[in-house]
């Protein structure tokens, strides 16, 4: 992946996001409404003035994170749909252990109740990782069935053991002191976007720059030349599983420490599932995973002003994503399929 | 008079330019050679001549007639037929019906299958061309499915038969039973125009040579007036140093043993190593002689630890290996190019860099403390390139963006480039040009000169014949014999490696 090659991905995904906008805006025009009071919305609910942008970091942040995740899944060859369920447990995990260590000092509570989020994701990540490599389950099975149990063992969780008194199905405030601290006060940006572009460096290195990185390339891109190469591809299937199911642990930890300030059950509204669109727009690089997440952030909280105050339905800006992704997605599966293609025309072919 | 003529013939893609004021003209009757490295533009001109291509310019004569051919429909009127490096057969369908495809023989407005066939029957007879026309495309051989090819070609009336590469996809025996067809089409006056970069073929078979080189005709002569080196010197520009034979006399001490090894078959078929026995010293080139697919690919799977023997013991150095990785067998001391470079060898989509350390990246020379030295990893693969004279743009290629030719050098330089007492060499020069085999052979013997054990796996018995001390033959999983090289002909070796022992 050179330099050339991720500038002309970004140009390319331009031109793909400026396609479904223009599509969307024939869209919206058709419903009868007026495309330029939904854009110019659309534009200023997303970018205009310190509150718009807050609220775009704010839903750029999970997202930030569950792209992270399963982009790093993919250098493995593993794609992690288990990035929704992975969030649930790191989510109430986080909030379980910032409300029991309410004696410590903030930093080191939110610091620890950070730390077991990432844990839990990375222990449900494990599950597949480990079925993966030893009976060669897929992944994509298990962890969409790992979805389901994740989702509903948090909840149970919480209304059996680690209900608010009050009556909804939640656990109770964190204390000022077990939150993730705002980053700009006024509004609800947290540490958490930080922690998350800490998150993508390291990961970045992980991947570029160490031996780990480099046994988990070879395994995703051809785990033979990996096992010839002296590669534990087991190993290294089981570990990427939990790196990566504890990023997407972490993007629950900092929801729930930093923008709910306590674990709802049901809270996420599929950030585990538009990470995989952002993971696949961002392609094989690390840092792309951010501008990929902004994108998506920001046409959720732009369509949110759209909607309250141009009235047109979130549903035709949810269209526009799905476009986006169909645009941006459409080369990589196309170059999927044309790679399977000219594989099997060479066994057809013989050596020559 | 010439049955084909083509002048001055130019092609460009893009800014390559793949024939460059080519001639070529073949006679009738005779079988004429089409020599020249991967890229050389043989495929091209003839793909010109077939309609496949246009060329840029240029003129093409058949029957010394101004020709004009925009497609292959008028190749096929004007008589000629093409048998592509890539079959283009429907693998679902029957022989017959691939062969009368876009030519079905009617009757009453039907296809007429019987007569078909017959006319099948009638080719495939004269010339040797046996095959059945009911039997499905996807469930015979690659040289029964090339066959199919040229009946198509014939009975579409070529007189000119075009082969692009025809023996790169044929075992041994399968290669003499197309020369035998070649001949016979020669007898009953069909041009052949026989497309190679084997040495070997084009002196037993041709009449005569073309070669061609970087787009360019170099010259066209008689085969009787060609030797080897003449040809090589033509394709390639340059002689080819004699191998350079300083070396260590084979030592004494054993470095690879094979004890009883077996490998198991599916159920109820027989083992797929059965038995085997060998040992390699210091020094020396053990060659593993056979027809494809008699346990070679079991046995290099076996001695690099990618696949357990069900029986048996393998030692390395005297300790026993047996149950071992790939890792940690290649750590012990093995130097391994494996048969399927592109499947095992290399991580195609990674860079050249990254591919350079691939087995020896947690070697302390390129990794500290779980992080790359990227400056101490590009070096290394600097370093291979020039040694090894890999043609490449740079080391942030892919890997898979270089050649065949020049990945396998890549790889070897890897390979040779780690400590080691043993190389594994498996189809070490498979599908690669002239230049490129010379090389990496060369390398193999310079490895076996400073006292490395070499176990050489390959189907190419002239590989085996030169690069050899001593030699094996393997027969269905078995060892038929061993002897020293010079105490096999090739004839012996030809027989026993086709199961005939007790005609030798
Ligand atoms: N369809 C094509 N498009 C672009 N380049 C081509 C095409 N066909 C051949 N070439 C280039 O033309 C040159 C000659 O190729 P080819 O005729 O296939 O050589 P040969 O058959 O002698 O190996 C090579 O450099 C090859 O890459
Ligand atoms: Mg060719």
């Amino acid at each position: 992946m050179g330099l050339r090659g991720d500038v002309s991905r970004f140009a390319y995904s331009a031109v793909a996001v400026l396609l479904a906008l223009l599509i969307g805006a024939v869209l919206i025009g058709a419903s009868g409404y007026s495309v330029k009071e939904a854009y110019s919305n659309l534009l200023v609910g997303a970018f205009g003035g310190v509150y718009s942008l807050a609220t775009t970091v704010v839903m750029s942040t999970p997202l930030l994170f569950t792209g992270l995740a399963v982009a790093f899944a993919f250098q493995c060859g593993l794609f992690n749909v288990g990035a929704e369920g992975q969030l649930y447990v790191g989510a109430l995990t986080s909030a379980v252990v910032a409300l029991a260590l309410s004696g410590l000092p903030p930093a080191l509570r939110v610091i620890m109740a950070l730390a077991a989020g990432a844990g839990a994701g990375a222990a449900l990540g494990f599950v597949p990782g480990y079925l993966k490599a030893k009976i060669g389950a897929h992944e994509v099975i298990t962890t969409i069935m790992l979805n389901y149990i994740a989702i509903s063992l948090t909840t149970f969780m919480v209304k059996a053991y680690f209900r608010d008194p009050g009556p909804v199905d939640q656990t109770v405030l964190l204390p000022p002191g077990s939150r993730l601290p705002e980053l700009v006060p006024g509004t609800r940006v947290s540490l958490g976007i930080v922690v998350g572009i800490l998150a993508v460096a390291l990961l970045d290195r992980v991947i570029r720059g160490s031996v780990l990185g480099y046994e988990i390339q070879a395994v995703g891109r051809n785990p033979h030349a990996a096992e010839y190469g002296g590669v534990n591809v087991r190993a290294r299937t089981i570990q990427a599983m939990m790196i990566s199911g504890a990023v997407a642990g972490l993007a629950g930890s900092v929801e729930a420490m930093g923008t709910l300030y306590r674990f709802i059950p049901y809270f996420s509204p599929g950030y585990g599932f538009t990470g995989i669109a952002v993971a696949v727009i961002a392609g094989q690089s690390m840092w792309a995973v951010i501008p990929a997440a902004v994108l998506f952030g920001a046409l959720q909280s732009g369509g949110q002003s759209m909607q309250l105050f141009a009235g047109i339905p979130m549903e035709l800006m949810t269209m526009v994503q799905g476009l986006v992704i169909l645009f941006v997605a459409a080369p990589t599966l196309g170059s999927m399929f044309l790679g399977l293609r000219l594989r099997s025309s060479e066994k057809g072919g013989g050596r020559a | 008079m010439y049955a084909v003529r083509m002048e001055n013939i130019t092609k460009c893609f893009g800014n390559v330019v793949a024939n460059d004021g080519v001639r070529f003209a073949a006679l009738p009757g005779e079988i004429h050679c089409l020599l020249g490295e991967n890229g050389a533009g043989k495929s091209t001109l003839m793909r010109i001549l077939f309609g496949l291509y246009r060329a840029d310019s240029g003129s093409i004569y058949v029957n010394e007639q101004l020709a004009n051919i925009a497609g292959p429909r008028d190749a096929i009127s004007l008589g000629i037929g093409m048998v592509h490096q890539h079959f283009m057969l429907a693998e679902r369908l029957t022989v017959a019906e691939n062969i009368v495809a876009g030519c079905e023989p009617r009757r009453n407005g039907l296809l007429d299958y019987d007569r078909a066939r017959r006319q099948i029957r009638e080719v495939s007879e004269r010339y040797g061309l046996a095959v059945d026309p009911n039997a499905v495309i996807e469930e015979i051989s690659v040289g029964q499915q090339q066959r199919v090819e040229i009946i198509k070609a014939l009975m579409r009336g070529a007189r000119v038969l075009i082969l692009d590469e025809p023996t790169a996809v044929l075992t041994p025996p399968e290669v003499d039973e197309l020369f035998a067809v070649m001949r016979a089409l020669r007898e009953s006056g069909t041009t052949i125009v026989f497309i190679t970069h084997k040495l070997k073929e084009t002196m037993e078979i041709s009449d005569r040579v073309t070669v061609l080189r970087d787009g360019k005709t170099i010259g066209t002569i008689d085969t009787s007036d060609a030797t080897p080196d003449s040809l090589v010197e033509m394709m390639v520009g340059r002689s080819l140093p004699v191998h350079d034979d300083q070396r260590m006399p084979p030592g004494e001490v054993v470095l690879l043993e094979l004890k009883d090894v077996s490998v198991a078959g599916r159920k109820g078929s027989r083992a797929r190593l059965d038995g085997v026995s060998l040992a390699v010293r210091s020094g020396e080139v053990l060659g593993i002689a056979g027809v494809d697919g008699n346990g070679q690919l079991e046995l290099e799977e076996v001695v690099t630890g990618l696949r357990r023997p069900s029986k048996g013991r393998i030692m390395l150095i005297g300790k026993d290996v047996t149950g071992l990785d790939t890792g940690r067998i290649k750590d012990r001391g093995v130097a391994y190019i494996p048969s399927d470079r592109l499947k095992r060898g290399m991580v195609d989509s990674l860079s050249l860099a990254r591919n350079s350390v691939l087995g020896v990246h947690r070697c302390a020379d390129f990794s500290r403390r779980g992080a790359l030295l990227e400056n101490a990893v590009r070096e290394h693969a600097q370093t291979i390139v020039a040694k090894y004279d890999v043609r490449a743009e740079s080391i942030d290629q892919p890997m898979g963006s270089l050649s065949g030719g020049n990945q396998q050098k890549m790889l070897v330089g890897r390979e040779l480039a780690r400590p080691h007492s043993i190389v594994i060499a498996a189809q070490p020069t498979r599908g690669l040009d002239v230049g490129a085999t010379h090389y990496i052979r060369e390398q193999i013997l310079s490895s076996r000169n400073t006292g490395k054990a070499v176990l050489l796996i390959s189907a190419e018995l002239d590989e085996v014949l030169e690069l050899s001390d001593r030699i094996a033959v393997i027969y269905e999983g078995r060892i038929v014999d061993v002897r020293p090289a010079s105490q096999f002909t090739e004839r012996e070796l030809g027989l026993l490696m086709t199961g005939q022992r007790n005609e030798v």
